[in-house]
């Protein structure tokens, strides 16, 4: 049969070489993963999320955060708020009421409702935006009003409840909602139409602005 | 199930497929009847009488039926679950379908916004309603935000769910519902005015309950409503009036204009009473309650009340 020699033929040639194909990206990074130690994935991933807090916390023109969106930044952010806010459960049992639950739930909802509204009206608004990129963005760009309830608790644990004490807690809680919507706008401006930027902004500043009011109505330390 | 080829009966007579009643004895039928029961309505269907080999082919006829039933089961799930998958994705798909309505310079909104509260006379020329939900859109989430706001101050407790939630749900619930009311009532009335239009006049008018809720709860007058009755009256009339005047150059007859405005009056005015003491008079009873009894109560009272809690504690 002629098959047999055909098949001798190309045993004494063994096949070689690389298949390039011209202008598909080199994806020998990613591949590489399956056999690299777990910390190693962990900490690539941690420090992608530690690179895109420094991004919200110095705004820059810049695209990483829409590029590479993640939603491990608003989770963790959330569930920091969520508990940092939960109310204590002392001064309300009184009435014989347990305070634990919607405290939580209530910061939940508002993060990720308030989230998604947002980015709704973005859409809705011609914005030239993927969902989860707005979510993202909405969601790493809080960090600044979590860094102005760690400073609050930590005045309300220093001294106790002052007309100074509030004055401090105000600013603070001021600053981190100016930087907030700052930096969400930044990040967002590209992708809003001109002159409609306004309108797009009005729900963010709401957002924010019921985060914020959430952290400087938390009184009991 | 109209499909009639499972049934194959050897016995039967080949070709008929109308029953003549005359050409069968009444016997057969008897034994019809008698020899399988539990496919009887296979006799409406088929007009073959069956024979001695009934109860064979009823068998084999059963497992048919079964395997048809699962098939058609399993397919009419399938179709209802791609049905429903197909428009959750229509949905999100058909943003572009919102889009028109939500096509407005920031200028425009500022305006609508100022002219919810300017009533006009109406005239034989209709009044313009625009058809655009941004401003109607925002002037609800802005109540939420109050309501919130105002749910906090007043310690309102929800024991299901969350304030947010309750908050969201109300508001959007009136504007949907009441709408959707509007649009029946004047459809029965013959206003000319369509439901994208009902729902952004609607929405703009809440611009009116979104201050009077702010006002209401930031300057607290706690067991004298007369400032809040004030700002119902004007800001709330106010709104009312504008909406009535769209309604009044919109219809012909005087009972249906006094209808449509009725209804509209009534909502928009009850709503805002409702949003102003829903979330307040159960914390002012309370309030009243402390203040009445538990103040001026003995030293006793309050140890009884106490004392049961530290033995719990102490037990547990």
């Amino acid at each position: 049969m002629a098959d047999v020699e055909f098949h001798d033929e190309i045993v004494d040639v063994p096949l070689e070489g690389d298949i390039d194909v011209p202008g598909a990206a080199k994806s020998d990074d990613e591949l590489s993963t399956l056999d690299e130690p777990v910390k190693e994935t962990i900490l690539r991933d941690v420090k992608a999320v530690g690179n895109k807090f420094a991004h919200v916390l110095i705004p820059k023109q810049s695209r990483v955060l829409l590029k590479e969106w993640d939603l491990w930044g608003p989770l963790v952010l959330c569930t920091f708020l969520a508990i940092m806010l939960q109310g204590s459960t002392d001064d309300l049992n009184m009435m014989g009421e347990n305070d634990g639950g919607p405290q939580f739930a209530e910061v939940f909802v508002i993060y990720w409702l308030g989230a998604s509204v947002v980015t709704l009206n973005i859409k809705l608004l011609g914005g030239n935006i993927s969902f989860f990129q707005s979510v993202c963005v909405l969601g790493y760009c809080v960090c600044p009003l979590g860094l102005a309830l760690i400073v609050c608790r930590v005045l309300l644990a220093v001294s106790s409840d002052s007309l100074g004490l509030f004055i401090a807690r105000f600013i603070s809680v001021i600053g981190g909602f100016a930087w907030s919507t700052f930096a969400s706008t930044a990040f967002l401006a590209d992708s809003q139409p001109a002159g409609r930027k306004i309108l797009a902004m009005y729900p963010l500043f709401l957002f924010y602005f019921v985060i914020s009011w959430l952290i400087i109505s938390h009184t009991h330390s | 199930m109209a499909d009639m080829s499972w049934h194959s009966d050897p016995g039967g007579r080949q070709g008929s497929a109308v029953l003549d009643m005359d050409s069968i004895e009444a016997g057969e039928i008897s034994k019809d009847y008698s020899s399988d029961t539990q496919d009887d309505f296979g006799v409406t269907f088929s007009s073959e009488p069956r024979g001695s080999s009934a109860s064979g082919s009823s068998k084999s006829f059963a497992e048919d039926m079964r395997q048809r039933v699962g098939e058609n089961v399993t397919q009419m799930m399938w179709q209802a679950g791609t049905q429903s998958a197909k428009r959750a994705w229509n949905v999100y798909g058909n943003i572009d379908l919102l889009r028109p309505y939500f096509d407005v310079e920031p200028k425009e909104v500022q305006s609508r916004l100022l002219y919810s509260l300017v009533p006009m006379r109406p005239t034989d020329a209709r009044q313009e309603v625009p058809k655009e939900l941004y401003g109607p859109a925002m002037v609800v989430l802005t109540l939420i935000a109050l309501l919130l706001y105002q749910m906090k101050s007043a310690d309102h407790r929800v024991e299901e769910g969350t304030l947010i939630g309750s908050a969201f749900a109300v508001c959007f619930m009136y504007w949907f519902g009441a709408s959707g009311l509007v649009w029946f009532v004047a459809y029965v009335s013959e206003v000319r005015i369509a439901i994208l239009q009902i729902l952004s006049m609607l929405g703009y008018a809440l611009f009116g309950h979104c201050i009077v809720i702010f006002l209401g709860t930031v300057i607290h007058t706690h067991h004298d409503h007369m400032f809040f009755y004030l700002l119902w009256a004007i800001i709330g009339g106010l709104s009312t009036l504008r909406m009535a005047g769209i309604i009044m150059s919109r219809t012909r007859g005087p009972k249906q204009r006094l209808f449509v405005t009725g209804t509209i009056a009534a909502l928009h005015m009850f709503f805002l009473l409702y949003l102003h003491f829903a979330y307040r008079t159960i914390v002012q009873e309370i309030s009243d309650a402390l203040n009445d009894n538990l103040v001026p109560a003995p030293a006793s009272v309050k140890v009884e009340v106490i004392a049961p809690s530290h033995n719990v504690e102490a037990a547990t």
